[in-house]
């Protein structure tokens, strides 16, 4: 199946907390269909997320599609709780990274 | 029931943020029922909330709330101020109380506030524990007494409850304690019997005032108005619009779940919610409902003390110490363990190798030109953190590596002070629910007649 990059298509890629304890991450499709492609071939999975992220499955808490913003939403449980001694990204808001790099399959045209 | 169309100003996405004076004029002639503004978030991290301190800036909260008190007295609307100083406990509460009521004087300004604490007593929670109304926000661990016991301060997130009843005391001003960020937008619209979901809704929007915006900003006005059965949200800068995709991307923000997200006294279910753009650059939005939950709860926030830290700061651009830098800040650990007996803790970050990602991916790209080393020390008083920060810098400093050419030293250290006593450290203990029977109990309302 040929492939894109994901930052083709997305308009948005981001981490965040979600409160101090989890992380989240958003992805926001610029083209519905691409996000609706994605979505029927349920290309993204809480087993994809944890081996981008390298952690144990058990760590992702939620995988969403979000059909109102053509968004995919994992949230995950945070490394370190925000602010403890050893974290290193108190707001969560630079773990999107390996999103970037990302390959999806691409959608017929 | 036809209930007239209540329009809600929300000047930026943190007191302190700020916002330009245009957008703020532009939001008075819309002529506004009320001005809300949200000052906390648990984002900054658990300092905050242990130190007692603000994480935004004396001048620029007061910069802030002098438009918003002046506007607010201008057209006789209420004010509305959530979570004060950022954490929203009684040290928060009192300073920015104590801004208001300067502001008051050099301005003057008369009105009456309604200021509503948060603080939660460590017996209230042990009690409440001893009576199964405690249990933690997964994927919190189930808290202990120890923990409660450990804690420097604790806070609950008030529901509208609480603000309502200040209203109702003829309170034009009420500057709450920590409280949940849809209701310093929220409250009155409740009150006034509108739909509980839009009203919260509206105000999980609003309290982050132009960041759902296009471009986003957490430094500018928008304009909320509620209708019986949608509310709609418009820029007040020209230069943002909201669209479709901004505004329900928005809900995205900070949650767990877009479909359902709970808050006091229930959860809000945007599964039927529609997003419809409209003309000028404004979006309309309905469907989202309010399940409330029996028994009532609030979430509790508390944090305790984790030590104290320094730091030093340098640089390393020698392509040896480089190749072989793990091996040798392992070796530095070591010698600091034998060199100075305490229980203090020593953490490196080497900025330029992947350090930002957690947990730490293997690096695979070429070695850095050179790299930033954070050297940290936390202890249990500042001056053994300072002593162990010291003898980590020292040792680094002139540590001899196999290959080694430069023998002089191996950092470029960037400060004369290099070691920089950073004080307290904290650590967030408590993020649990609290049943309660009566959601305004936990929650003093005390009433002042400012400037009289």
């Amino acid at each position: 199946m040929k492939r894109v990059a994901l930052t083709e298509l997305a308009a948005v890629i981001r981490s965040k907390n979600a409160g101090p304890y989890e992380l989240t991450l958003d992805i926001l499709f610029k083209e519905v269909e691409d996000y609706l492609f994605l979505k029927r071939i349920n290309f993204f999975t809480r087993e994809l997320f944890a081996e981008l992220y390298h952690v144990p499955l058990a760590r992702i808490i939620n995988l969403v599609y979000f059909d109102p913003a053509a968004a995919v939403k994992c949230t995950m449980v945070r490394a370190v709780v925000s602010g403890a001694v050893g974290d290193t990204d108190i707001y969560g808001a630079q773990q999107h990274t390996p999103l970037l790099t990302l390959q999806v399959p691409a959608r017929e045209a | 029931m036809s209930l007239r169309p209540l329009r809600v100003l929300s000047p930026t996405a943190i007191l302190g943020y700020g916002f330009p004076e245009a957008s703020f004029r532009n939001g008075l002639k819309k002529q506004p029922d009320l001005i809300g503004v949200d000052a906390g978030s648990t984002d900054p991290g658990p300092y905050y909330l242990g130190a007692g301190k603000s994480f935004a800036a004396r001048p620029a909260v007061k910069r802030d709330l002098e438009f918003i008190l002046k506007g607010a007295m201008a057209l006789s609307i209420p004010c509305i101020i959530g979570t004060a100083g950022g954490a929203g406990a009684r040290e928060h509460v009192r300073w920015t109380e104590a801004i208001i009521a300067e502001i008051a004087r050099e301005q003057r300004l008369r009105f009456r506030m309604g200021v509503i604490g948060a603080d939660v007593s460590k017996d209230l929670v042990l009690r409440a524990m001893q009576e199964g109304r405690v249990r933690p926000l997964s994927p919190a661990p189930e808290l202990t007494a120890d923990e409660v016991a450990a804690s420097v301060r604790i806070v609950a997130q008030m529901g509208p409850e609480p603000v309502i009843a200040a209203l109702e005391n003829g309170c034009q001003v009420v500057l709450c304690g920590r409280c949940y960020d849809p209701v310093a937008f929220a409250a009155p619209a409740i009150q006034r019997g509108y739909d509980v979901g839009l009203a919260l809704h509206l105000g999980k929007i609003l309290e982050c005032a132009a960041i759902a915006a296009t471009p986003g900003s957490g430094s500018d006005c928008v304009l909320g108005t509620l209708f019986d059965d949608c509310f709609e949200l418009e820029s007040l800068n020209p230069q943002r619009r909201f669209t479709r995709i901004s505004t329900a991307a928005h809900t995205l923000y900070e949650k767990t779940d877009p479909y359902r997200l709970p808050g006091p006294g229930g959860t809000l279910d945007l599964s039927a919610a529609r997003f419809e753009a409209l003309e000028g650059g404004r979006v309309r939005v309905s469907g989202t409902r309010f399940e409330p939950a029996v028994p009532y709860t609030l979430k509790l926030e508390g944090v305790k003390r984790a030590g104290f830290r320094t730091i030093s700061l340098a640089g390393i651009a020698d392509p040896v110490l480089i190749s072989c830098l793990d091996a040798v800040l392992d070796e530095v650990k070591e010698r600091v363990r034998e060199g100075i007996a305490s229980n203090g803790r020593v953490l490196f970050h080497v900025y330029g190798r992947n350090q930002v990602l957690r947990p730490a991916i293997a690096f695979e790209g070429a070695p850095a030109h050179d790299l930033g080393v954070v050297m940290e020390a936390v202890a249990d008083d500042q001056e053994t953190a300072n002593a162990i920060c010291s003898y980590v810098r020292s040792t680094l400093l002139h540590f001899g590596y196999p290959g080694r050419i430069a023998t002089a030293g191996n950092l470029a250290l960037l400060y004369s002070p290099s070691d920089i006593p950073c004080g307290e450290v904290f650590e967030f203990n408590i993020y649990h629910l609290l049943e309660v029977a009566d959601p305004e109990s936990l929650f003093p309302i005390e009433v002042r007649e400012v400037g009289a």
